[in-house]
This record gives C-alpha cells, sequence and structure tokens, in this order.
C-alpha cells in the first residue's frame, strides 16, 4: 500500500467494533427464543444466561431434553500421524490409551506443572482429534507442536456445536432418525448423515445426566436445530442457558477453568495458579507414559510433600447457596473458599465446590464452617454454616450410563 | 551395564577439559566428536597447500589458571607461560600506529605523553573493575532459587570485593557497568585509535556495536581474561589453535579419557526424565549415567533431546537464544610477510587491529542491522607464521583474521554476498599494506554461514549464543539450563553456550565437571 486510506474507506474495513459480540450460528434460534434477553459474554460470543425461567430451564435438563449451544466452545483440529505423540506430550493423560472414536477429558499444564486449561478430547480417527476447552490457546499449541508431524488449526467459528442433555434426550436423537445412536456408550463418538454432509455426536456433556454433543459445519448448524427441535416437541426439548447449566454442572461435580481455578495464563498473583492435584485432576496425571509439560515440576511438587491446596466438595447445612464463602475450620482459622454453589433440587442437598487448604481438605473432615452472607433487602444476614467435605459428583444418575438409555 | 560412568558429547576445548577433569576424578569417561579430529573451534588446519592455520580460534587470552594447572597443560605440551606477550596494535592508513606494549597497553606507543596519563587511569580503573566481576565469571553462576551456601558465600565475595572498592569507586562501577563502549571511552580518553581499539574488542563476536547499550561488558569479558597469570595478556599460539586443544587432549587422554572422533551423536536418548544414552549416527547406543553436551545448547536440546522430552515453555526460551554470528575468518596465503603501513617490522608478531575509531567501528556494524556487510569491516589480525614459521613455506606468511561485521542471516545471501565481501575486506587490507593483494597466494573466507557448517556452531556464533545482559549468568543459555544442569536428570552442558560464554578458556568444562562431580566451587 503506498498512500495513507482515508478515514471513510479505513472505517468500512473495520467494522467489528459495532458488533463486539460474535453471534452464535443458531443465533436466529436463539434470539426467537429468549424472552429475557439475558445474555453473557463467552469466550467473545453473545450467549445466553437465561432463555426464558433459569428454575424451569435447569428441570429441563433434568427431566426432558435441554438444548444448550456450545459452538462458542474453543475448538482446536489437530491432525497429522504426529497428532498423538503431540498431544500426549501436551496433555496429562496418556492419548495412546483414546481409541479413535472415544472422547475423554483431560488437562495440560506448563512448565511448572500449572493448569493452563480443562477441556475434552476427541479421537476422531487415528491422527485427526478435536479439542474443546474453555481459553484459547493457539500460541502454545504451536509452539508445542514444533519436532511433530502435525498441524493445529482453531476450528472455532468453523464448527456449530450443541448439547442434548437430559432423559428423553436419546429419543429426541431416535426420534429424529439418528439411527444407532443408542448403541452410543459413554465417551463414544459415531458420524450420522445429515443434509447430505455429516454430524459428529458424541455422548458427552456437561451435566452428569444422560446426553449428547453434537457437531455440525457452521452452515448446517440451522437446519440441525430445526431438526432436532422438530423431533423432540413431544419429548419436551427445551433451549437453556448458561444459569441452568451450571447448577447441573454443580452436581455432577465438573468444575469450570476460571471459576473453580484460575487458569495459569490469567492468574495475575502468583498464589493462584493451581496444579493438577490442587483442583481434583490428579486422576489424569500419567506417570508412566512418557514426557509431557510439567511432570517434572508436578514430580517435585509431590515429592516436596503436595500442593498447598484441594479442591473439594462440600455439604453445607441450611439451604442459603454458600457462592463464594470464606470456609473456616473451628469457625475462626480460615482455610479456603466457596467457588460454586447451588441449592441441588436433586440432592435435595446444600452442596457447593470449594477450594482449601490441604491439610484441611480430607473427606470427611468437618468443624468446618461457611460463612454466607445473604442480602436481604439491603441489609446483609451473617451466617455461620457448618460443612463437611464429601465425595463429588454429589448426585450419580444411573441413565447417564445406561446403554442402550431408557426410551421415552 | 556401560563402560562408561559419563558420556562427553562434543570434542571441542570444552568437551575436553570436561572429561580431563572427570577422569582425574575416577570417572571413566568417553569423548564423541563428530568431526575427524578434536579440538571444535580450537584447531589448526592446511587451508593452502603448506600453509597451516588456526581454523577459528588464533588467540589465546582467556584460558584459566585452574585449568592449566589442574590439567597440568604445560607439562602436556602447552607452550610455556614464559613467552613474551605480544602487543596489541592499532593500525592506521595514515602510517602512525598505535601500539599497546605489554598486557592489554602497560604503556603506549605512538600516544601523546596527556593520553598516555590519561590511558593509565582509565586502564587502572578497567582491570579493577573487570577484577570485581572475574570471580562471577570463573565459578558457577548464582542461581535465584535456592542457592546453596557456598554459592551464597561466593556472590558474598564479589559484594565485599564491591565494598572494597571504596564509596566512590563502586558508585562509578555501577554507573558505567551496563554502559556503551564509545560513551565510556569518550569520557576518560581522546585518541581515537585507542578508543577505536577498545570499541573493536568490546564488540568483537557480538551482535553490538561500540554505541550498542551495555557494550562496554564486552570488553569487561575480554579483560576478566589473563594469560601467563597477568591479566589482559594473551597470545598467539605456535603450532595453531591445535597446540592448546592438542594439550588438553594429552591431558585428558593421559587422565584415561577415551576419545572417539567421527562418532557423530544424532540423539541423545531420555527416559522418565532421565538422559540415559548417546546414540550415535550409525545407531551405536552409548549408555552412561552421566551424558555431558560441549556442544550448542540449541542442538543439543532441539535436535539430539528433541522438543518431547521436554516442557513446551522450554522449548520456546531454547529457541529464543539468539545466536546469529556476524564474525568471519580470513586466511590469506601471502608468498612474503606483509608490511603495514608505519608498522615496524619487528611489531608484525603483534595482534594488528584495524578500527580507526569508534565511529568507524559504529558505522561497519549500522549495516549488519539490516541483513548487509560492512563496506568498510572491522579486523583483528594475527600473522602466526612470523613467530612460527613451521606454519608457511620458507619466506611466506600466513595472515589470520576476525572480520566484522558480516551478519550471518545476509539479506543477498552468502553465495552472492562471500566474493563482495572478500572485496570489501581486501581493500581494507590493501589501503593498511599496500601491495598485499599481488601477494596473495590463496585466500579463504569464513562466513557465519560457513562457520556454522563446518563447525557445526549455529548461526556461526563462536560463543553459541549472544553474550549479552541478557544470556549471560543464570540467564545462559536460558533458565532451565542454567548453571550446567538442564531439565533431564543426567543430562549437563559444558559448553561456550553456558556461563560464563565463549573464547579459548575451559571454563564451563571445568565448571560443568565440578557441578557433576559436586564439588564445591572455592
Amino acid at each position: 500500500m503506498s498512500t495513507l486510506l482515508d478515514p471513510a474507506a479505513r472505517l468500512a474495513l473495520q467494522q467489528h467494533f459495532r458488533k463486539p459480540k460474535l453471534d452464535s450460528p443458531f443465533q436466529p434460534r436463539l434470539e426467537e427464543l429468549s424472552l429475557l434477553q439475558d445474555w453473557y459474554d463467552w469466550a467473545g460470543y453473545k450467549a445466553p444466561m437465561s432463555l426464558w425461567d433459569e428454575e424451569l430451564e435447569y428441570f429441563a435438563i433434568r427431566s426432558q431434553a435441554a438444548v444448550f449451544d456450545i459452538s462458542p466452545m474453543v475448538k482446536y483440529r489437530i491432525e497429522g500421524s504426529g497428532a498423538e505423540a503431540f498431544l500426549d506430550r501436551v496433555m496429562l493423560r496418556d492419548v495412546a490409551k483414546l481409541r479413535p472414536g472415544r472422547v475423554h477429558y483431560t488437562a495440560w499444564c506448563d512448565d511448572d506443572g500449572h493448569v493452563l486449561d480443562d477441556g475434552t478430547l476427541f479421537r476422531l480417527s487415528p491422527t485427526r482429534f478435536r479439542l474443546c476447552c474453555q481459553e484459547r490457546h493457539l500460541p502454545w499449541l504451536l509452539d508445542s507442536a514444533l519436532g511433530f508431524d502435525v498441524t493445529v488449526e482453531e476450528e472455532t467459528e468453523a464448527v456449530a456445536g450443541l448439547a442434548l442433555q437430559g432423559p428423553t434426550s436419546w429419543s429426541v436423537l431416535d426420534a429424529a432418525g439418528f439411527d444407532g445412536a443408542e448403541a452410543l456408550k459413554p465417551f463414544d463418538i459415531a458420524t450420522f448423515p445429515h443434509e447430505g454432509g455429516e454430524v459428529t455426536v458424541s455422548r458427552t456433556g456437561f451435566t452428569g445426566d444422560l446426553g449428547y454433543e453434537l457437531f455440525v459445519p457452521v452452515e448446517q448448524a440451522l437446519s440441525l436445530w430445526d431438526r432436532l427441535f422438530a423431533a423432540g416437541a413431544l419429548f419436551g426439548i427445551r433451549a437453556i442457558g448458561y444459569a441452568a447449566l451450571n447448577r447441573a454442572r454443580i452436581e455432577a461435580g465438573l468444575i469450570v477453568a476460571n471459576a473453580d481455578f484460575v487458569t495459569a495464563e490469567h492468574a495475575i498473583r502468583a498464589d493462584r495458579v493451581r496444579m493438577p492435584d490442587e483442583i481434583g485432576l490428579s486422576f489424569m496425571v500419567d506417570m508412566k507414559k512418557g514426557h509431557f509439560n510439567g511432570r517434572n515440576a508436578i514430580v517435585k511438587a509431590r515429592v516436596a510433600g503436595g500442593a498447598p491446596q484441594v479442591l473439594v466438595g462440600l455439604e453445607i447445612e441450611g439451604n442459603v447457596p454458600a457462592e463464594h464463602a470464606l470456609v473456616y475450620h473451628g469457625k475462626n482459622r480460615e482455610v479456603g473458599l466457596v467457588s460454586g454453589a447451588i441449592w441441588s433440587p436433586l440432592a435435595k442437598r446444600n452442596i457447593a465446590i470449594a477450594s482449601l487448604r490441604r491439610a484441611y481438605g480430607e473427606l470427611g473432615r468437618d468443624d468446618l464452617w461457611v460463612e454466607i452472607y445473604a442480602m436481604r433487602e439491603l441489609q446483609y444476614q451473617k451466617m455461620m454454616k457448618r460443612a463437611k467435605v464429601v465425595a463429588r459428583p454429589f448426585i450419580k444418575l444411573e441413565r447417564r450410563m445406561a446403554t442402550p438409555p431408557g426410551r421415552f | 551395564m556401560s563402560d562408561f560412568d559419563a558420556v562427553v558429547i562434543g570434542g571441542g576445548h570444552n568437551g575436553l577439559v570436561c572429561a580431563a577433569f572427570l577422569a582425574k576424578a575416577g570417572r571413566k569417561v568417553v569423548v564423541l566428536e563428530a568431526a575427524g579430529e578434536t579440538g571444535g573451534g580450537g584447531h589448526t588446519r592446511e587451508f593452502a597447500p603448506d600453509f597451516r592455520v588456526s581454523a577459528l580460534a588464533h588467540i589465546v587470552n582467556r584460558l584459566h589458571p585452574e585449568v592449566v594447572r589442574a590439567l597440568e597443560l604445560e607439562r602436556h605440551g602447552l607452550a610455556a607461560s614464559s613467552v613474551r606477550q605480544p602487543a596489541s596494535v592499532a593500525l592506521s592508513a595514515a602510517g602512525d600506529p598505535l601500539v599497546l606494549e605489554g598486557a592489554y597497553g602497560e604503556t603506549l606507543q605512538g600516544a601523546a605523553p596527556a593520553e598516555q596519563a590519561a590511558w593509565t587511569e582509565v586502564r587502572a580503573q578497567l582491570f579493577r573493575y573487570a577484577g570485581i566481576l572475574k570471580p562471577l565469571l570463573a565459578r558457577r553462576p548464582p542461581s535465584l532459587g535456592g542457592m546453596a551456601l557456598t554459592e551464597a558465600a561466593g556472590l558474598a565475595m564479589t559484594g565485599l570485593s564491591l565494598k572494597r572498592l571504596g564509596r566512590e569507586d563502586m558508585r562509578d562501577f555501577l554507573r558505567v557497568l551496563l554502559m556503551n563502549v564509545a560513551d565510556f571511552a569518550d569520557e576518560g580518553l581522546s585518541d581515537p585509535r585507542l578508543k577505536g581499539l577498545l570499541a573493536f574488542d568490546a564488540v568483537l563476536g557480538s551482535h553490538m556495536g561500540p554505541r550498542s547499550p551495555t557494550s562496554l561488558l564486552g570488553l569487561y569479558y575480554r579483560l576478566t581474561g589473563e594469560h601467563a597469570a597477568v591479566a589482559g595478556g594473551q597470545m598467539i599460539p605456535a603450532g595453531g589453535m591445535a597446540a592448546v586443544t592438542g594439550a588438553i587432549r594429552k591431558a585428558a587422554e593421559a587422565a584415561g579419557v577415551t576419545i572417539r572422533t567421527a562418532a557423530e551423536v544424532s540423539s541423545i536418548e531420555a527416559r522418565q526424565g532421565r538422559a540415559t544414552a548417546a546414540v550415535l549416527a550409525g545407531g551405536e547406543r552409548i549408555a552412561a549415567g552421566t551424558i555431558i553436551s560441549a556442544i550448542n545448547p540449541r542442538t543439543t536440546f532441539l535436535d539430539l533431546v528433541g522438543p518431547s522430552h521436554l516442557d513446551t515453555g522450554f522449548v520456546r526460551r531454547i529457541g529464543n537464544i539468539r545466536m546469529k554470528g556476524d564474525a568471519a575468518k580470513l586466511h590469506l596465503a601471502l608468498d612474503r610477510a606483509p608490511e603495514f603501513t608505519g608498522l615496524p617490522l619487528d611489531r608484525r608478531n603483534a595482534r594488528l587491529v584495524i578500527a580507526p575509531s569508534p565511529d568507524h567501528v559504529e558505522r561497519a556494524f549500522n549495516p549488519a542491522k539490516y541483513g548487509e556487510f560492512s563496506p568498510e569491516p572491522v579486523m583483528e589480525i594475527v600473522l602466526p607464521s612470523i613467530n612460527d614459521p613451521s606454519l608457511a613455506p620458507a619466506g611466506a606468511c600466513v595472515l589470520s583474521a576476525v572480520v566484522q561485521y558480516a551478519p550471518y542471516a545476509l539479506k543477498e545471501g552468502w553465495q552472492v554476498g562471500k566474493p563482495r565481501f572478500m572485496e570489501a575486506i581486501l581493500s581494507v587490507l590493501e589501503a593498511h599494506a599496500p601491495g598485499i593483494g599481488r601477494t596473495i597466494v590463496h585466500a579463504e573466507l569464513l562466513t557465519p554461514a560457513d562457520i556454522e557448517r563446518e563447525f557445526r556452531m549455529p548461526g556461526g556464533h563462536w560463543h553459541h549464543g549472544e553474550l549479552q545482559a541478557d544470556q549471560m549468568l543464570m540467564s545462559r543459555p536460558a533458565f532451565g539450563a542454567e548453571g550446567y544442569d538442564t531439565p533431564l536428570d543426567g543430562l549437563f552442558l559444558a559448553g561456550a553456550g553456558s556461563h560464563p560464554g565463549g573464547g579459548i578458556s575451559g571454563v564451563p568444562g571445568m565448571n560443568a565437571a565440578k557441578r557433576v562431580l559436586g564439588i564445591r566451587d572455592r
């Protein structure tokens, strides 16, 4: 370019600020259903916090079939003869054990063994993977690719995703003509024809319930939506927002990056980063496989007596959610913080996910107290509620695992 | 079980020193050298029929006395230390060279009396300050986390010697520490020839001009070296640099080290975070509890170990080590000894520097920033056959020069650029030694690209990584591999890419051996 653009031409080239949030490929359908117009920012996308009624949206997950738009989830396409070795070096779990057509939940660390993110890894073929996660990691993944025969591309904006969760979710798929979906076991992947292309369906989700996740090229997003909603009408299919999903995931004991722990690249304060052992991900750390990022640091921390924090499930007396409450031992020694809490309609318990100092985090630990401040008409009502460490998940649903799933 | 306790990869002088120290401590050691002979950048080769020259390094000015003593190098053939120190001469096309007599200019010849007096003061100051840095550059670098007591004590000693300077001198030491050499020289000196020589010495082997911030560190680095117990001393070794590395090799062999040449290591085998063996290009596997890499750190980690055994952040740091050389090496076979304008014939045994002023050096550097060579390069010349006639046929002469700036990543490419750069060098030489062009029997120019290929030095960088403040001490070669340790248990570094840096010093090799043996520094 030899001359500067005039201001009008410059403006024409930079329209991004007029719409600071990206639309999901399902935006037309979501807008139609959004009675509340309650939106939040999910990784740069305009996403529904709640569409019509948070409470009823939650019950759609537990009693019907709930549709949650997961298109904003960050997605990477990882492909090549060295993809498995590459991912084995990046991820905590042994990727060689992940068979084609399977998904596993995994996490990855920086050199210091601090968790960069967690996510689901889909093995679509022996040499092709899809990584779904909360944060963006392209520079990290590309720099990690040095020396491996692999390509890494972000496909967030090219692939639309829907989570279909709840007891009637398989019935919806079945009615929509996804023949053979009943054979999918938890964490299985299969493809089904759709509009001349195909939809990738995995039996996965973030609710602890029976459920599936469906991925299609964005061009086929709306037709997929319409296919599910047409078939699901009699099965109570409903679109939901994040608030309802958040309740379900707390019941399932699942953690969210940058909600229940601060990811290594987001943490500003040196003590806020977390190792896998500190956020309940020890089971992922595979010391038997070859080297992976953060291995040395994790070994070192374990040898030195373990990382200082631990992530636990808490059961708290009463029915007031203890969101972001301080946790005490013996009512006076501060030992941690609640990161997510709800009254669980399914467990009929007041539950929470909390990070505690390791010494106070073993199962069954009691004499723990949670300090809840409830705002009651412009006055805080302060409550000290007894809490104890309990196992996660807080709920276990047989239908989550049953194959074939039950028909409605 | 393995036949060896330790495998040293790379038979350059640091690899040999390291191996010799380990063997003297009773370890069974094998050195694996990819080339046909040991010595690395410190060997002597015949570049034209009956003309021999130091292939890369051609002056000894920082071989550590502990290396000489502990390995008994003089017994193994290192030239006796009593040899008179050659002078350094700032050549002048106009015919009035400046001679720095003795160890780095104990006296000046050819300078005004006022400049002589000023230089005496500046020189004393330079050596005083270099003396503070000297112990830091001799021992293992201080580590930021978990410093051992002895290390902390060593650092405290540096603090103490700082205190001994006195308040005013200490203040000035800290003030000038990160200055550029041009400004520093301007403060105390006025003779452009002298300042030009200081400027040249400060930036020799670096991607810097005299006005680049911190360039004075390069001069300190030079002045922390010593020869024959004289700080700032130097020697042009008879027989070329192979005489020096040969003595080290003999010491190593006398200590029981096995040396294998033409044994190129293609990978370092690692299992569960531990280096277990060196694997040769032919597939032969040599296992040992300790693997020491005395070659380039980037080659070591990215090519031999491979990223799959390392963390991504560490690989990033290794990949980001700046190591693009700017120094070329010129070898001329001359049918007679050249005559430099104004230089007495008996001074031709000196180190001859063409760097008329700091401005001239700076201007030579400018194009290098943009991938072009200096149209009027600066250089350091020695005529090794003057002292050792065996290096050339009777009556003939060898000229060896280090020439700057020849940026590794030359925009036009060295294929095209090399003959043009040669022309530029010869025209500078012709200006200082009229008629020299007609006496050339054979000429050889090694650009950084050639040096990279022939000596396995990535970027053609002698120091195996820029020797600037951000890549020194505990940041050398990069965090995670400092202090001769590596992220892999059982793998150590021992080359110039590690602290303190390049030059024929033996310090990285010696310190690495001490680290392996767990011997604490004094």
